[in-house]
């Protein structure tokens, strides 16, 4: 699949979310907007791509790092407990702090996540049974196990209606003013990015990037830092989107490879396209209600998994 | 001190604290009161030892001692099942409240859901479990987006319900369904006594197995149908407890140092009656929790279990 | 007597056995040599029911393997695999007293107690029996392996590289166990091995494989012979005779 292609399919759906929705806004009449409909553009229509974009595009780079670092193909934010960590950091934040400002949330949802990651990649140390099917399901346990520490708190201070709520992942309450926390993601991506090569390396293994030169502590912390930060300001914004970061780097190390600095790229903007496509069929099927993007792409994406595993099968890879 | 030693008192704390929860505080109308804790113990004893058992029986067949039946899904399967009842029923509605029509629903989806996994695993010749497992959690992540999505759709008050489902809770299992569980799972005892042999072999893993004339994919088979019936039969008594066999089965085998599975099997069956009495003990009588004690058993296993994992000089 | 016929094994459409045709006699050792991949330790594996055949025959003593009972099939021929990474508390006696399962299905006799004895003081291992098998080094874990397929009592003992790992002094050990199994014991051993020398020193027959196929198979001193081995293994070996023993040098 060429590069090019990709981009034509982020433009092309990207317009199309632009112009669905309760209120009617035609692409032709883009020139001649109405005051309420410029506002809903502005304010609701435009922040949610963004959202869109950067969480589908920065999940699965975040995936395809964690994939590198621990050598496993189904590592990710969901098989390594990133996802259920994050989430605990926030109760915890809501808990500790009663009206915790966003970037509050953020700082102890990014620790939470980033000791949760780091308690799962030390744990793949002390493992000796090192089948690749055996490590997420490890994971998978591990993630449901900090799930139920969220669970013990949740309970004591009735939030459960409450989390299942604000940690499905869901677009529709994206608007101005509260996303402008995905923009953190960002910068992790340029980092990625830069370090794209040394990733690869430290992926070898420690001897083996010990005797090319590089520090491997460093990059693995920086990798699995970048992962944690991504992370929790995605399920923080946006909400918990299962397997992204699983399956988008699986379908282009299908076809491009596993050298990341060729991956990169695509794996970005097939995750923004896959995101938005999600997205976009949630808006429709119930029209004018709409599916969260968790549930999407926890069907789509737990059938492409399943997929991925046969196929992995088949082919004994 | 040998593990027959630690088993026998393993055992005789299991019973002291039975007693001590059906006596403690014997006021009032004993001719109710009696009864109904009984009852209440009968449940405790039936959800804790048929989750021990199948967790150790588990974690035998899988060689390993991480996962538990848990990663197959069913406690999902009937966290969503009992949403959909609620979301499509109303807490009302008759299959909420006649629990029998609920339990049995509840078992029978479990156990057929179980069977098409079998099946499509062992359909292929090269079967492998873990791949097995991987399957039904991802099952279990799906089941999840929904229920969480209908739970967010459901009226607060009726969200109530749906949480109390939510959440193992002995204070108000139904005396018939206890019964009926008793029957069920003494007749799973009873199939299973047949395989009871094979243990051991089982646990030097399948080409040791097959090496001893086990018939290896036969008896798995089985045994895994064993595990799904038990794990059923008691999640729809009172509700999913994953993590309570994980713990249980890990410290059991801590304490015993053996690989001989009777006296892993008795002891974990004890260790966990005992966490459940106990458990169930504290949380009525002595801190009034706001909480259940599933909810606690699920932290303090998980809790324990990673702590077990990041232990010092020690491989998995 | 072990009989392969024309059998074939393929992982993933990919041949591994290709039209094998194979008889061990009673009362040998046979090796199995030859490159990464041949196809060797898949072979055994087949022979000894472990996964199965696509195509062909596989029969001992005239019974095909696949249809006979998994018992009695454990009472006549028994595997050691290449991994024996066993994950429990045990000691080498429990572990030895597994090979009895055959026979008891797990409540041992006082007979089957005997023969546990008698394996194990076989092996040499009566000073270690109640030791755990994770405090044994890598040879003495082997012997504890070695005893409890002795203790099995089975007429036919496959074994996937057992010397994988282990040092010169017990892997000679090892060996002369094995001989001896086979004079004393009359016992009919089938080995998978990497060491070409310790195959030509303690084996009757050789059975040389090469991408699925058996290149040559005879008696050791006639697969041991320069040409073979040059095609066998791509490479040049000259070989030696000391002491009536051919040694193939090839450093």
């Amino acid at each position: 699949m060429k590069i090019r292609y990709l981009v034509l399919a982020v433009i092309i759906f990207s317009v199309i979310s632009l112009f669905i929705g309760v209120t009617d806004i035609s692409p032709l009449s883009l020139f001649n907007l109405s005051e309420e409909q410029q506002q809903v553009l502005l304010v609701s229509r435009i922040p949610r791509l963004i959202s869109i974009v950067i969480a589908g595009a920065s999940m699965s780079i975040v995936g395809l790092i964690m994939q590198q670092l621990s050598r496993n193909k189904f590592v990710s934010p969901t098989t390594a407990g990133t996802m259920d960590s994050a989430r605990l950091g926030i109760l915890v934040s809501m808990m500790v702090f009663t009206s915790a400002a966003p970037f509050q949330k953020m700082l102890v949802s990014f620790a939470f996540a980033l000791a949760g990651t780091f308690i799962f990649m030390k744990i793949l140390d002390k493992i000796k049974f090192k089948d690749a099917i055996f490590i997420p399901l490890v994971g998978l346990m591990f993630g449901n196990i900090i799930s139920s520490v969220s669970m013990f708190f949740a309970y004591q201070n009735d939030l459960i209606q409450n989390m299942s709520s604000w940690m499905q992942g869901d677009f529709s309450m994206i608007m101005s003013g509260n996303y402008e926390m995905m923009y953190v993601s960002i910068p992790g991506l340029i980092l990625a990015y830069i370090f794209a090569n040394k990733f690869t390396i430290a992926g070898m293994g420690e001897d083996f990037s010990k005797n090319l030169g590089l520090n491997y502590r460093q990059v693995v912390n920086l990798g699995l830092s970048i992962s944690a930060l991504v992370t929790s300001s995605v399920v923080l914004t946006v909400g918990v989107i299962p397997f992204l970061g699983l399956i988008i780097p699986n379908i282009v190390t299908i076809y491009q490879g596993d050298h990341l600095k060729n991956t990169l790229a695509h794996t970005a903007l097939l995750g923004a396209v896959f995101v938005l496509f999600c997205d976009i069929i949630g808006r429709i099927v119930i029209y004018p209600y709409e599916i969260p993007i968790s549930l999407t792409v926890g069907v789509i994406g737990s059938g492409i998994f399943i997929y991925l595993l046969l196929r992995r099968k088949k082919y004994g890879l | 001190m040998g593990y027959k030693k630690k088993t026998i008192i393993l055992g005789i704390v299991a019973l002291a604290l039975a007693c001590l929860y059906i006596f403690y505080d014997l006021r009032g109308n004993i001719g109710y009161i009696l009864p109904k804790r009984a009852i209440k113990l009968i449940a405790i004893i039936i959800t804790g030892g048929a989750i021990a058992f199948s967790t150790t029986i588990f974690m035998t067949i899988t060689n390993n001692r991480i996962l538990t039946p848990s990663v197959l899904g069913l406690d999902s399967l009937y966290l969503l099942l009992q949403t959909v009842i609620i979301f499509i029923f109303g807490s009302n509605s008759i299959v909420m409240m006649e629990s029998s029509i609920n339990y049995l629903i509840s078992i029978v989806l479990m156990v057929l859901f179980s069977l098409l996994l079998y099946q499509f695993l062992f359909k292929g010749e090269k079967n492998n479990i873990y791949f097995l497992l991987l399957i039904g959690m991802i099952l279990g992540t799906f089941f999840n987006s929904f229920t969480d999505f209908m739970q967010v759709l459901i009226d607060p008050n009726e969200f109530m319900v749906a949480q109390d489902a939510m959440f193992a809770s002995i204070n108000n299992v139904h005396t018939d369904l206890v019964w009926l569980s008793v029957v069920l799972i003494g007749l799973v005892l009873i199939y299973f006594s047949r395989f009871y042999k094979y243990l051991d072999v089982l646990s030097l893993g399948k080409d040791q197995a097959v090496n001893l004339g086990v018939p290896y994919d036969y008896v798995v088979k089985r045994l895994l149908i064993v595990v799904a019936i038990l794990i059923s039969v008691a999640t729809a008594l009172t509700g999913p407890i994953t993590f309570l066999g994980l713990l249980v089965v890990n410290v059991t085998y801590e304490m015993m140092k053996t690989f001989r599975h009777l006296y892993i099997l008795l002891g974990s069956i004890f260790l966990s009656i005992i966490a459940l009495v106990g458990g169930q003990f504290i949380v009525e009588k002595i801190f009034t929790f706001n909480t259940t004690l599933s909810v606690i058993i699920n932290f303090v296993g998980g809790v324990y279990f990673i702590y077990l994992l990041l232990k010092e000089n020690r491989s998995w | 007597m072990v009989d392969l016929k024309n059998v074939f094994k393929a992982y993933n459409n990919k041949p591994v056995i290709e039209d094998v045709s194979l008889t061990i006699d009673k009362g040998t050792i046979t090796s199995f040599i030859g490159p990464n991949g041949a196809g060797k330790s898949t072979l055994i594996s087949m022979i000894s029911r472990l996964i199965a055949k696509d195509n062909g025959d596989i029969t001992i003593d005239g019974k095909d393997i696949f249809q006979a009972k998994n018992n009695d099939l454990a009472k006549k021929i028994s595997i050691l695999k290449q991994s024996n990474a066993i994950n429990l508390k045990l000691t080498v006696r429990e572990l030895v007293s597994f090979g009895r399962f055959p026979y008891s299905q797990g409540k041992l006799t006082k007979e089957d107690w005997g023969k546990v004895d008698e394996a194990i003081e076989y092996m040499e291992l009566q000073d270690m029996q109640d030791k755990f098998l994770e405090e044994l080094s890598g040879g003495q874990r082997q012997r504890a392996h070695i005893a409890m397929v002795i203790a099995q009592d089975t007429e036919y003992i496959l074994l996937d590289e057992p010397l994988n790992n282990l040092d010169m002094r017990a892997s000679t050990q090892i060996m002369k166990t094995l001989r001896k199994l086979v004079d004393e014991m009359s016992k009919t051993i089938l080995i998978v091995i990497h060491d070409i020398n310790f195959a030509s020193c303690y084996s009757d027959n050789i059975v040389a494989l090469k991408d699925g196929k058996v290149m040559k198979q005879g008696r050791a001193c006639d697969v041991i012979d320069k040409c073979v081995l040059k095609d066998l293994y791509d490479m040049d070996i000259d070989i030696k005779e000391i002491d009536n023993r051919r040694i193939c040098v090839y450093y």
